[in-house]
């Protein structure tokens, strides 16, 4: 965003230290270029642009007092579901529209001590439940890459934001490929990290089983940055694990001779866009040239399942979850009348759009007596076959590599009337969150100007390995600095 | 499996959600068509799967119990709809 140029968090944080610009220029200039795409791409629910200036002269003040971390003075946008003290965080629900945070989730306190600028909060789809933004209850945010398209989701603000240089990097949540499927549609890197690496406190709940906090960033080395920042555990979230956290910049050596790569056949499906199967399949001789030993021929025969199993626990850990809006504590009201229960279902059926109605609703159905058996438990039985054809091939390969998305990025509306098609643009990234293994979505590249995703999956707390395989690819190839013409 | 209106109603009711006329309707169609979806499922063998509640498998994480002030009442009460004193103000239960 400096002359048109987009900064990566590494370009933008040797630029700081060596006082080439300030934070407040920096910021100044991601503020200006939000106040020139956010009519056309619609990225962000709340500009923050006071507190960005105003935490800039502070990392400024960081840095000339020596103290110039990596993320320091960098700016930022955070997903509206990670709750920011004093500054609104609406999950994009009606519901939400006026909540004030009295805490700072654990990440933000975290990037804070870093010298975080934030310069807004992004949109989504409501309550992160969706694939394209197009569930907001405020607008629908735009693919960069071709404006009448969606960015994905729900991380699709997250996602557009950084494509589009409105922030250097973003925060994003991922509960069944939220933050992947769009990095994958806006070509950018976007890494979901194993369950329980980072905190999920103060991250608004959809599926406490599944929702993980991670980076959208343009390149690996700045997810590998993020992730540093971001990790470890925290006495506030009791599935937070307490396992050191590694300076995963280390890893990334460019050198992936001897790795072995599996790439798994039931993630080629049929019905599937030809261009992404191709593009992915040349990443993967990609990674042959690079000295990877590949398996072509790997199987996880229960993926066919996931999408069922995560539409039958998801919705039921969201019912739960969602309990919480009564209109009571906090969040939308309804006072026209006198009766208690009437004020709690109305507040419910103002405050909630469809698709969260139609998850309480499934959720409220899979867990209800009688049907708890044959979904729910039926349901988490399959997500420990799924895990354990994981852990399985995790004995043999070092990463596994499949598509982010079966195609590229749809048209606005195109899905948005048939809930179960929408489903489907997540069939390669909610194996993933079942699993709670960690992945990561690099650009792989186009179609007919259209980006394409590519994933690649490691095992539990071994993103170092899928960072360095995602890392190397980008040191051979070029598509995840091609840049949206806006 | 097919959900009648009485069915979603009935659901809607446990959910504590309120749901347009229009809206019944729509979800007896959309759900039915969601549920048809997860029968696959019924095909897998499952017989002494354990299941998997979160995959990390934590039991029973403990912290100590340190005593720390908590957040500011006025701060939390800020986003309350309706507020007494220092209370959450809420309809009549009990007539």
């Amino acid at each position: 965003m400096l002359d048109g140029k987009q900064l990566t968090i590494s370009e933008a944080h040797k630029l700081l230290k060596n006082k080439q610009i300030s934070s407040v220029e920096l910021t100044k200039a991601c503020l200006d270029r939000i106040e020139k795409l956010e009519p056309l791409v619609k990225a962000v629910v709340t500009i923050t642009a006071d507190l960005a200036i105003e935490q800039a002269k502070k990392a400024d003040d960081m840095i000339a007092s020596g103290d110039c971390k990596p993320l320091t003075g960098v700016p930022a946008m955070i997903k509206d579901v990670i709750c920011t003290k004093g500054v609104k965080t609406t999950c994009s629900s009606k519901m939400l529209e006026n909540f004030v945070p009295p805490y700072n989730a654990t990440v933000v306190e975290k990037l804070n001590a870093e010298g975080m600028v934030m310069v807004g909060k992004a949109n989504m789809d409501e309550f992160a439940m969706g694939s394209s933004t197009e569930n907001s209850a405020f607008f629908t945010t735009h693919n960069p890459w071709d404006l009448s398209r969606v960015p994905g989701g729900s991380s699709g603000g997250s996602a557009a934001a950084v494509a589009a240089g409105e922030a250097v990097y973003a925060l994003g949540s991922d509960t069944g490929g939220s933050i992947r499927q769009p990095a994958g549609f806006c070509s950018v890197t976007g890494l979901k990290p194993t369950y329980g690496r980072v905190s999920r406190y103060g991250l608004v709940a959809f599926a406490s089983s599944l929702d993980q906090i991670g980076p959208l960033t343009h390149d690996v080395t700045d997810a590998a940055l993020v992730l540093n920042a971001i990790s470890g555990f925290d006495n506030n979230d009791s599935t937070s694990v307490d396992i050191p956290v590694p300076d995963y910049t280390k890893c990334l050596t460019g050198d992936i001779k001897g790795m072995r790569i599996g790439v798994p056949k039931e993630y080629f499906v049929e019905g599937m866009q030809k261009e992404v199967e191709d593009a992915v399949k040349a990443s993967v001789t990609k990674f042959e040239e690079l000295g990877a030993i590949v398996d072509w021929n790997v199987s996880l025969p229960s993926t066919p399942y996931a999408l069922a199993v995560y539409y039958i626990i998801a919705p039921s850990e969201a019912s739960a979850n969602l309990a919480r809006y009564d209109g009571v504590k906090y969040g939308f009201s309804y006072q026209n009348t006198d009766n208690m229960w009437e004020a709690m279902e109305k507040t419910r059926e103002i405050g909630f759009g469809p698709e969260v109605k139609r998850r309480i609703m499934l959720g409220t159905y899979a867990l209800s007596a009688g049907y708890y058996d044959a979904y729910y438990l039926q349901a988490q039985k399959v997500r420990t076959l799924i895990r354990r054809e994981f852990d399985s091939a995790f004995e043999k390969y070092d990463a596994l590599v499949t598509p982010t998305a079966p195609t590229v990025p749809f048209k606005i509306g195109e899905k948005a009337q048939d809930p179960v098609q929408m489903y489907l643009s997540d069939v390669f990234t909610i194996p993933i969150n079942i699993a709670g293994v960690p992945a990561i979505t690099i650009p792989a590249g186009f179609a007919d100007g259209l980006p394409i995703g590519l994933q690649v999956i490691g095992k539990p707390f071994a993103e170092e390995k899928i960072l360095k395989v995602a890392h190397a690819y980008q040191q051979a190839t070029e598509w995840h600095k091609k840049k949206p013409k806006l | 499996m097919k959900l009648s209106k009485e069915q979603v109603l009935h659901i809607a009711r446990l959910a504590k959600l309120g749901l347009t006329g229009e809206e019944v309707e729509k979800m007896s169609e959309q759900l039915s068509n969601i549920l048809e979806n997860f029968e696959i499922l019924n095909k897998v063998d499952t017989d002494n799967v354990p299941p998997t509640a979160q995959p990390n498998a934590l039991t029973n994480v403990l912290k100590d119990d340190v005593v720390k002030p908590s957040l500011p009442q006025d701060e939390v009460l800020a986003n309350a709809p309706q507020r007494d004193g220092d209370y959450f103000k809420v309809k009549v239960v009990l007539e």
